[in-house]
């Protein structure tokens, strides 16, 4: 574009998780200069040193609130960003760090450290969206890289991203998959799981693991019912739902359903 | 126009040279073939990979591939694949655009698909293609995607020798003999004596077609024998839709209790409309690139069970499962009917089978129906 003016600046923050979803990013590898062309990386530690203070037309945000300190820091973070995507199951939902919101993180501790006088945690991983306002939230453990960058021009663009929160059968369908719960009885939780990976698993004969999280109007009880019928154990069933989204309202609600 | 003369009847051997000759006259073979543990439709290059001596079992969310104690080639009722795929693709990107400076240039995607030739549509099929010619073809906006796949497409047609256990044609009016739409229409006899196909011509082309084949004229008994066959299957269907007049019945029953039961079972997946070969629907996505230089529209198949599909400033009309299932059947079974003039269904049984957790449509009207019979209102 001729007439634009300085390139809008994006900042990547890492919060608690493991750094998958940054490195989607990294990952983009042939398109990664035109992200560089687009934009200025003022922010991205998991790329470069050079830090800029100020403020960013773009934060990607990666990563789960679980210490204090990182409740205020994300305060700082929205003031210092126009706009705000969570990325991730960590981002958005709290992660698989979010499974100590169903124990005793002082009983997790007392086992794990010799000497737990340093240790400063939170009792629960949270989303992002439980602190501050966000603008969009990108689902995946990990994103993928395509709808990140399909984020990425919808905002500079100024456009809604076209990221559909349908189911992954659809996707699956799309594709011209057979169902393997269908046609080979396997245990598959797409019905109910955000589309996003392209139905990665089914494609390759493994059932979904739900791992892009809950989609716009999950009905997992139903879907459980089917399961049960399937063969599937009370304690199995209380494990696929309680993974990377245990934290997600509708896979939390239903693991809690199958908690004995 | 079929007079019994028209019959003639060809081996194995003359179906293996139908798909040379098909082959030779330019068609792309689309043929059924096995495909992770189903029978889907697939590019084919012979009779090798029809799936011979194969059938399936199937019910609500079921399906499973059983053998045969013969070397049938069509012994199986639909799988989860339709000829939609073919005529209506899944996704298809409709032009691009690119900036230089300040102008834009809106540049058309060529579309220019093969020439299909399909070996096996069966009668619910032909049934389908048909619908899906009112909806795309039969208004003032024509689809020009699918108008130029469907014009050149060569229809080699089966009467069902099976009914699967989801299929429910015989109810429909709509199989399980085919009626027309076909260039040729094969029967299998696979018992009492040689495997071997009575063929019908439906068109020209299809005369011409067969004159190249290996054939000789069916006898009598062989008329007979694929009369009792289709008669057979007519028999045995897995499923029945209720006889009554279902348009008005759902029309009367739009608040009905049972739009909520069946709202605490359905996923909203949308496999069932993925599935079915006349649903149309399709969304349009934009894409722009990085740099803003670069965008491109494509279309791809939608379902009335997303809640973008209703999605309007403010919100999803339809965002009770309730009122998206509701959408779905009564399209499907009554308002189709004020639409295109036909029924929206076909009876092939496909959403009931790759719905992954079984609701059925035919058992789904039943309890409307029942539940007016037993009601105040009988
Ligand atoms: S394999 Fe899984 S994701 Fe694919 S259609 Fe079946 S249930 Fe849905
Ligand atoms: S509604 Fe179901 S049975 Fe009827 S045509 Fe569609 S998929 Fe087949
Ligand atoms: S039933 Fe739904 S998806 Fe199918 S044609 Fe009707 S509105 Fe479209
Ligand atoms: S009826 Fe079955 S296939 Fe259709 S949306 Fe509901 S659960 Fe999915």
């Amino acid at each position: 574009m001729a007439r634009r003016r300085r390139k809008p600046r994006l900042a990547v923050w890492k919060f608690a998780s493991c750094d998958g979803c940054q490195l989607s990013l990294l990952d983009c590898e042939d398109e990664l200069l035109a992200v560089a062309d687009a934009v200025e990386i003022a922010y991205f530690p998991e790329a470069s040193r050079g830090e800029v203070r100020g403020t960013y037309d773009l934060s990607l945000v990666e990563g789960s609130i679980t210490t204090a300190h990182d409740a205020a820091r994300i305060q700082d973070v929205r003031r210092r960003s126009r706009r705000l995507v969570t990325i991730g199951a960590c981002a958005t939902a709290g992660g698989i760090q979010a499974l100590r919101n169903f124990a005793d993180v002082e009983a997790f501790i007392s086992v794990v450290y010799a000497n737990h006088a340093y240790i400063q945690t939170l009792a629960t991983s949270t989303p992002i969206a439980d602190h501050v306002g966000v603008d969009f939230e990108l689902q995946g453990c990990p994103i993928n890289k395509r709808q990140l960058l399909e984020v990425i021009a919808a905002f500079l663009s100024g456009r809604r991203p076209a990221i559909p929160s349908h189911s992954v059968c659809i996707e699956c369908k799309l594709k011209g998959n057979v169902c393997i719960m269908v046609a080979h009885g396997t245990p598959c939780l797409g019905p109910v799981t955000h589309a996003g990976c392209d139905a990665l698993c089914p494609s390759y004969n493994r059932g979904c693991y739900g791992c892009y999280g809950p989609m716009e109007t999950p009905n997992t009880r139903a879907l459980s019912e089917w399961l049960q019928g399937l063969g599937m154990a009370r304690g199995d069933l209380l494990r696929v739902y309680r993974k990377f989204y245990a934290n997600a309202e509708a896979f939390r609600t239903e693991s809690k359903r199958h908690d004995p | 126009m079929n007079t019994t003369s028209d019959l003639a009847l060809i081996t194995p051997d003359g179906v293996r040279r139908l798909i040379e000759v098909l082959t030779a006259r330019g068609y792309r073979v689309i043929g059924p073939t096995v495909r992770n543990g189903a029978i889907g439709y697939d590019a084919i290059d012979g009779i090798d990979d029809f799936p011979v001596g194969w059938t399936d079992e199937q019910d609500g969310g079921y399906y499973r591939l059983r053998r045969r104690d013969d070397a049938a080639f069509f012994g199986y009722a639909v799988g989860p694949h339709s000829w939609k795929r073919y005529l209506h693709p899944p996704q298809l990107r409709l032009w691009r655009a690119e900036r230089s400076g300040d102008d834009m240039r809106i540049i058309d995607e060529d579309d220019e698909p093969p020439r299909d030739a399909f070996i096996g549509v069966r009668a619910c099929e032909l049934n389908a293609i048909a619908i899906q010619d009112k909806v795309f073809l039969g208004g003032p906006y024509v689809d020009p995607h699918y108008r130029s796949r469907r014009e050149g497409i060569f229809v080699v047609a089966v009467n069902c020798a099976v009914a699967g256990g989801t299929c429910f044609c015989a109810s429909m009016g709509t199989g399980p003999r085919v009626g027309s739409g076909f260039d040729l229409a094969l029967t299998e006899i696979v018992h009492d004596g040689a495997h071997r196909f009575l063929v019908e011509c439906g068109t020209d082309v299809g005369a011409q077609v067969l004159t190249e084949l290996p054939h000789r004229p069916a006898p009598p008994s062989d008329i007979e024998a694929a009369r009792a066959i289709i008669e057979r299957t007519a028999q045995s269907m897995g499923r029945e839709m209720p006889a009554t007049d279902v348009p008005a019945l759902l029309r009367r029953n739009l608040e009905h209790s049972r739009w909520d039961n069946v709202a605490e079972r359905c996923l909203t997946c949308g496999n069932c409309t993925m599935v079915c070969p006349t649903c149309f629907c399709t969304s349009v996505e934009d894409e722009t690139d990085l740099s803003g230089a670069t965008a491109a529209r494509t279309r791809r198949w939608d379902s009335c069970f997303t809640m973008d599909f209703s999605y309007i400033h403010g919100g999803s009309v339809r965002s009770s499962t309730r009122a998206r299932y509701r959408q779905w059947m009564t399209h499907k079974l009554s308002t189709w009917v004020d639409q295109f003039g036909t029924s929206g269904c076909v009876g092939c049984g496909r959403c009931i089978s790759w719905c992954p957790v079984g609701i059925d449509i035919t058992e789904e009207v039943r309890a409307i129906h029942e539940g007016e019979c037993d009601g105040d209102d009988s």
